[in-house]
């Protein structure tokens, strides 16, 4: 009841004109950022901050609510329309939604693209809104001891689950960590890893880290590899479906709400295992199993549904406790702690207006996100054949206004060359960028929260496990590392004892 | 061969990281224990983790690759991994991202950032070289009015000062 009380002021927030219009610009924006190829949801973000400096960090997390959804519908439009995208969480939806588009379907697969999205974000917003109040009430009780077990939960999920090499993902999140430590150590005042560089002190600013790494390595490195033959884009008119799609569709957009919002919700490296599982989901209980692989609409509507609702779920640990789990999250809280906001278990009672503005603002952005993408979906198509210079020299132009807006200083301009180098790096050997630019945001609270464990048990290593929930986190984080080998192991095995 | 020559390049990856975790073990050495304070976590203690982290990861990386594990290079829409990185495209555009940061201070922003969006359009193989500079122009000279009028920040106005 007290959710549902707040969540209204909330809307009553999010409803004021001037804010209605930040989220529609936010979702405009988003989608039709997200829809460039080559522009994930974390680099759309990451690009359009710089828009909200001027704002109110209120109006500011309103536009984001917009952003985040608009982005992320852009980039299945891509991966339907274009095939092979560049962000993980829709490699499913291109599987079937390209062999769909292929056979003259993209209308279809657009349609239940944007209509599971809209319901899922829905279902998932509205979970979010009914589960953030009490896992805050449940947060509370937790202390040092606990967030660091979390941390080195989330810091092991996405090294271990993302990407096809764990060494790599480690040594991403070792850069990422050596990252997040530059700048003044904030117990006893010493610079750290500076290099006597003054503008170095306070660390590297976040949009600098964030469009270094995703915009600028990604404009660079496409460029160097740029396809000489442009890709083959599907032309498409309005989206809509028959009703034999709908009655193909609805159960696997419930089905897929209710797999990527707990998936979302935990810190288990963010949408790539639940849209796969719900892709396998959808063609065990298909009726037409054969249709698989050759652009069946379950398995387009399936994972475009958990990809949306996981994203929702990703909201409750980046809101509650100020842990983000995906890429886009950890921008987001980067975004945050520029406007002085820290999320964590105080925010709900230190800024209710912010926080059930912004889900307010998600419910608002995804009406907005509906009604702009079934029609709009021919527009978004044409800027799938954007003259390519065009659209990696937009990128590094404003990627450099954004680095350079945020202190007005040519400084973080040579810093994002040399992120910008190292993203690049990382894309041509194969280390995921995700878990580096977690590592970046929230080494530092993590650093934070293990001194202060560590305080408080005098010193005594065990001050790390001596409550029941960190415990707990452990045997987590234990299971993670150990099971999927040994599951691996016993699969490669089984064929052999066939053959035997 | 390409996948020997891979391989050489990818221990260099390794040299990084070992590199970067030397830099923090010894950055971490410079550092001065606080007095009176409690607990076996003092400043130096994250540095030396991430340094060790990163000597363990250049070791295991090392490992791998010797062992006959490769990186995968990223894939995308726009991305054909079928030829080998373009250095003169990179160069190109690397030049032009240089040219923005000197000049940005010098001639402002609204100079600057035409040169810098010219400049990257030809390195990525653009030669409608009037549209391209009309367009160029009109880019960081609408942006520059965006920021300073719509967001209020101040990006440098340069040798146009008066004009704008």
């Amino acid at each position: 009841m007290d959710a549902l009380s707040e969540l209204l002021n909330g809307f009553a927030t999010a409803a004021h004109p001037t804010n209605l219009l930040y989220a529609f610009v936010g979702v405009l924006l988003g989608t039709a950022i997200g829809v460039l190829p080559g522009i994930g949801p974390a680099m759309t973000i990451a690009l359009l901050l710089p828009l909200t400096y001027a704002l109110e960090p209120t109006q500011a997390f309103i536009m984001f609510a917009g952003i985040y959804y608009g982005g992320m519908y852009g980039g299945s439009t891509t991966s339907i329309l274009l095939n092979t995208p560049g962000e993980s969480a829709s490699v499913v939806t291109a599987i079937e939604g390209n062999k769909m588009a292929r056979k003259g379907r993209a209308a279809a697969a657009l349609a239940t693209a944007a209509i599971g999205s809209f319901i899922a974000g829905t279902i998932g917003t509205l979970a979010l809104a009914l589960v953030a109040p009490g896992v805050v009430k449940l947060a509370i009780k937790m202390g040092a001891p606990d967030y660091f077990a979390v941390m080195v939960l989330a810091f092991i999920a996405v090294t271990t689950v993302l990407g096809s090499s764990k060494i790599r993902g480690l040594a991403a999140l070792a850069i990422g960590l050596l990252v997040g430590t530059i700048g003044i150590d904030p117990t006893s005042g010493q610079q750290r890893l500076t290099l006597g560089l003054p503008e170095l002190a306070d660390g590297i600013d976040v949009v600098v880290v964030a469009v270094g790494l995703f915009a600028v390595g990604e404009a660079l490195w496409i460029a160097a590899h740029l396809r000489r033959t442009p890709a083959e884009i599907i032309s498409v008119g309005a989206a809509r479906m028959t009703r034999e799609d709908w009655r193909r569709s609805w159960k696997p957009w419930l089905r897929g709400t209710a797999i990527g919002f707990p998936f979302g919700a935990i810190p288990a490296g963010g949408a790539e295992i639940p849209t796969f599982l719900s892709y396998v989901t959808e063609k065990k209980l298909s009726k037409h199993p054969e249709e698989f692989g050759q652009g069946a609409i379950e398995g387009v509507a399936g994972p475009e549904a958990t990809n949306n609702a996981s994203a929702a779920g990703g909201l409750v640990p980046l809101l509650t406790l100020g842990i983000p789990t995906t890429a886009t999250a950890a921008v987001m809280l980067g975004a945050f702690q520029g406007y002085g906001i820290q999320p964590g278990t105080r925010l709900l009672q230190t800024q209710p207006e912010l926080v059930w503005g912004l889900v307010a603002s998600l419910f608002i952005g995804n009406v907005i996100l509906l009604a702009l993408n079934l029609p709009l979906a021919p527009m978004w198509a044409k800027l799938l054949r954007i003259p390519r210079p065009y659209l990696y020299a937009g990128i590094l132009f404003f990627a450099s206004i954004g680095a350079y807006a945020a202190n007005l200083s040519t400084f973080d301009l040579w810093l994002l060359l040399v992120l910008g180098a190292l993203g690049f790096g990382m894309r041509r050997f194969g280390l995921p960028v995700v878990p580096a630019i977690i590592g970046i945001i929230l080494g530092p609270t993590a650093e934070v929260q293990l001194r202060r464990a560590l305080q408080i048990s005098d010193g005594h290593i065990s001050g790390l496990t001596d409550t029941w929930f960190a415990k707990i986190v452990y045997v987590v984080i234990l299971l993670v590392l150990v099971v999927p080998p040994i599951v691996t192991r016993l699969r490669t095995r089984e064929p052999v004892k066939v053959g035997d | 061969m390409a996948a020997v020559k891979q391989g050489r390049s990818e221990l260099g990856v390794a040299l990084l990281l070992l590199i970067l975790g030397g830099w923090a073990l010894i950055d971490a050495t410079q550092l001065a224990a606080v007095e009176g304070a409690r607990g076996p976590v003092g400043p130096k203690t994250v540095p030396i983790a991430v340094g060790i982290l990163l000597v363990v990861s250049a070791v295991l990386l090392a490992a791998d690759i010797l062992r006959g594990g490769r990186g995968e290079q990223e894939a995308g829409e726009d991305v054909d991994l079928s030829h080998g990185s373009d250095w003169k495209t990179l160069g190109l555009l690397v030049a032009a991202f240089v040219a923005n940061v000197l000049l940005i201070d010098r001639l402002g922003w609204p100079v600057s950032g035409a040169v810098l969006f010219f400049g990257t359009t030809f390195a990525l193989g653009s030669r409608h070289l009037i549209r391209n500079a009309i367009l160029s122009v009109a880019l960081s000279v609408s942006t520059w009015y965006l920021f300073n009028l719509g967001l209020g920040i101040a990006l440098p106005v340069g040798i146009l000062k008066g004009i704008l």
